[in-house]
C-alpha cells in the first residue's frame, strides 16, 4: 500500500545536487592538500588549490539561490522549528531508545540538528577559508587560530557527512 | 512518513540558535585554539615518530610546523650516513659529513617562519654555517650566477641567485629551535633562507650545485616566485 512520496521539488533536489558536488571537490581536493601522501600522489598542488578556493567559496551558492523557491523556504522553516516530540526523539537518542518513529512533520529532530549545525559549519568554514586565501592580517584573530579552526571543523564536517550519507543510504523511507 | 503529528510551524525556531551558536563557536575557537594546538600537536609529533602505520598523519595537526613532503618516503640520515655535496662552477668540489659542519663557526639566524600556505611560527632561531662561507670555501668561479639545492629526497630541489645566496641571513642549518634538526622538520641539515617564504628553506639538504643561471625549484615550476620575499623583506631596489 505504500505509494512513493515525493518528498523534495526539483529545485530542492537541485540545489542538493550541486551542493553535493561541490562539496565532494571541495573534501576531495582538502584531502590532497592535507595528507602528504594524497599529494604526492597527485601533484599539481597550485592547481589543487585554487580548485578548493573555488569549491568552498561557491558551497553555499546553489542554496542561496534555492532560497527563490517557495518549497525550499517552507522546509528550511520546517527544520528551524523544534517541538516537544523533537526534544523526546532527542532525549531518546542520548538514552539509546529508539524513538525514531515519533517525527513531529516532514524531519525529525536529528534532520534538524544536521542541517543546523552544517549550516553554521560552512559559514565558519568560508569565513576562515578567505582570512586564509587572501592573507588577510586581521589584527587581533590569531592566523594559527584561523588555520586550527577550519582544520578540526573539516574533519568534523567529514564525519557528519560521512553519518549523513550513512543514514541516507540505510533509511527506507526515502 | 507523512503522518504530521505536530503542525509544521508548532515549535521554537531552535534551529537558527544551531546554526548562531555553531557560527560564535567557530569564532571563538580562532581565539582559544592557539592556546590548545601547541600540546596537541606536541602529542602528535611524538606519536607519530612512533607509528608505523602513519595513520597520526590523518589526525589533524594545526599550528606549529607542518610536515610536507613532495615525495612520499624520505630516507633517514644521521651523522654516520649524512653527505653535503658542493660542486658545480667552484674551484674545489667538496664534501662534507655532519660532524664536519657542525664543526665550522656557526651562526644563529632568528626570524618567523612563513608557509605560502598560511601557517606561520613566530621567531624560529635555526643555528648554522652561513652558505657564504661554504661557497667563500669552495671557490666560486666568475660566471657562476646562482646556486641550486638538491635534496636526499630525491625529488625537491630550490634555488637562490648568487646575491640572495650570500646573504648572512641564508644558514646551512644543523639546528631549529636549539635541538639537532630532527628527520620530520628536514633534519639532519636543511636550508633555512630567513627573508623568504619557507618553501625556499630547502628539507633534507644534500647537494649544493653553482650554476650559471637560476635553475627553477621544484615549487617554482608550479608557478611559485623564484625570488620568494616575505611581504616587506624585499631588499632596496629588487
Amino acid at each position: 500500500m505504500h505509494e512513493s512520496v515525493r518528498r523534495f521539488s526539483r529545485a530542492e533536489r537541485l540545489v542538493h545536487q550541486t551542493t553535493l558536488a561541490l562539496m565532494v571537490v571541495c573534501l576531495t581536493t582538502a584531502a590532497a592538500i592535507y595528507f602528504g601522501p594524497i599529494a604526492a600522489a597527485i601533484g599539481r598542488r597550485h592547481v589543487v588549490a585554487t580548485v578548493h578556493e573555488w569549491s568552498g567559496i561557491l558551497l553555499p551558492a546553489p542554496f542561496l539561490l534555492g532560497l527563490l523557491s517557495r518549497a525550499l523556504r517552507l522546509d528550511v522553516r520546517r527544520l528551524n522549528r523544534f517541538t516537544r516530540t523533537d526534544g523526546r526523539w532527542l532525549l531518546g537518542v542520548v538514552r539509546r531508545i529508539p524513538h525514531h518513529h515519533e517525527v513531529s512533520g516532514k524531519f525529525n529532530a536529528g534532520q534538524k540538528v544536521f542541517a543546523a549545525w552544517l549550516a553554521g559549519a560552512i559559514v565558519v568554514m568560508v569565513v576562515t577559508g578567505l582570512l586564509l586565501w587572501f592573507k588577510f592580517s586581521l589584527s587581533g584573530v590569531p592566523r594559527a587560530g584561523v588555520i586550527a579552526v577550519h582544520d578540526i571543523l573539516a574533519f568534523a564536517i567529514a564525519v557528519a557527512l560521512a553519518g549523513h550519507a550513512y543514514k541516507a543510504l540505510t533509511s527506507i523511507s526515502r | 512518513m507523512t503522518d504530521q503529528v505536530e503542525p509544521d510551524d508548532a515549535g521554537r525556531p531552535i534551529g537558527r540558535r544551531i546554526v548562531l551558536g555553531t557560527i560564535a563557536a567557530g569564532l571563538a575557537g580562532l581565539f582559544v585554539a592557539p592556546t590548545l594546538q601547541e600540546k596537541w600537536s606536541d602529542l602528535l609529533g611524538a606519536a607519530s615518530q612512533r607509528d608505523p602505520t602513519g595513520l597520526s598523519g590523518l589526525l589533524p595537526n594545526p599550528g606549529g610546523f607542518r610536515y610536507f613532503s613532495v615525495a612520499g618516503s624520505v630516507p633517514e640520515k644521521d651523522a654516520s650516513t649524512y653527505k653535503l655535496t658542493i660542486d658545480g662552477l667552484v674551484a674545489k668540489p667538496t664534501s662534507y659529513t655532519l660532524p664536519q659542519l657542525t664543526e665550522l663557526p656557526q651562526s644563529r639566524v632568528t626570524h618567523d617562519v612563513v608557509c605560502t600556505d598560511g601557517w606561520q611560527v613566530d621567531q624560529v632561531p635555526f643555528v648554522g654555517v652561513r652558505l657564504s662561507e661554504l661557497l667563500d670555501a669552495a671557490g666560486v668561479q666568475p660566471d657562476a650566477k646562482a646556486v641550486r639545492f638538491t635534496c636526499f629526497d630525491g625529488v625537491y630541489s630550490e634555488s637562490l641567485t648568487m646575491e640572495q645566496a650570500r646573504r648572512p641571513d641564508v644558514l646551512v642549518a644543523v639546528q631549529m629551535l636549539d635541538q639537532p634538526i630532527p628527520h620530520i622538520s628536514g633534519g639532519p641539515v636543511r636550508l633555512f633562507v630567513g627573508p623568504m617564504y619557507f618553501y625556499k628553506s630547502a628539507k633534507w639538504l644534500s647537494g649544493i650545485t653553482v650554476t650559471d643561471e637560476v635553475v627553477p625549484g621544484y615549487w617554482e615550476k608550479y608557478g611559485y616566485p623564484v625570488d620568494g620575499w616575505l611581504p616587506g623583506e624585499e631588499p632596496a631596489g629588487a
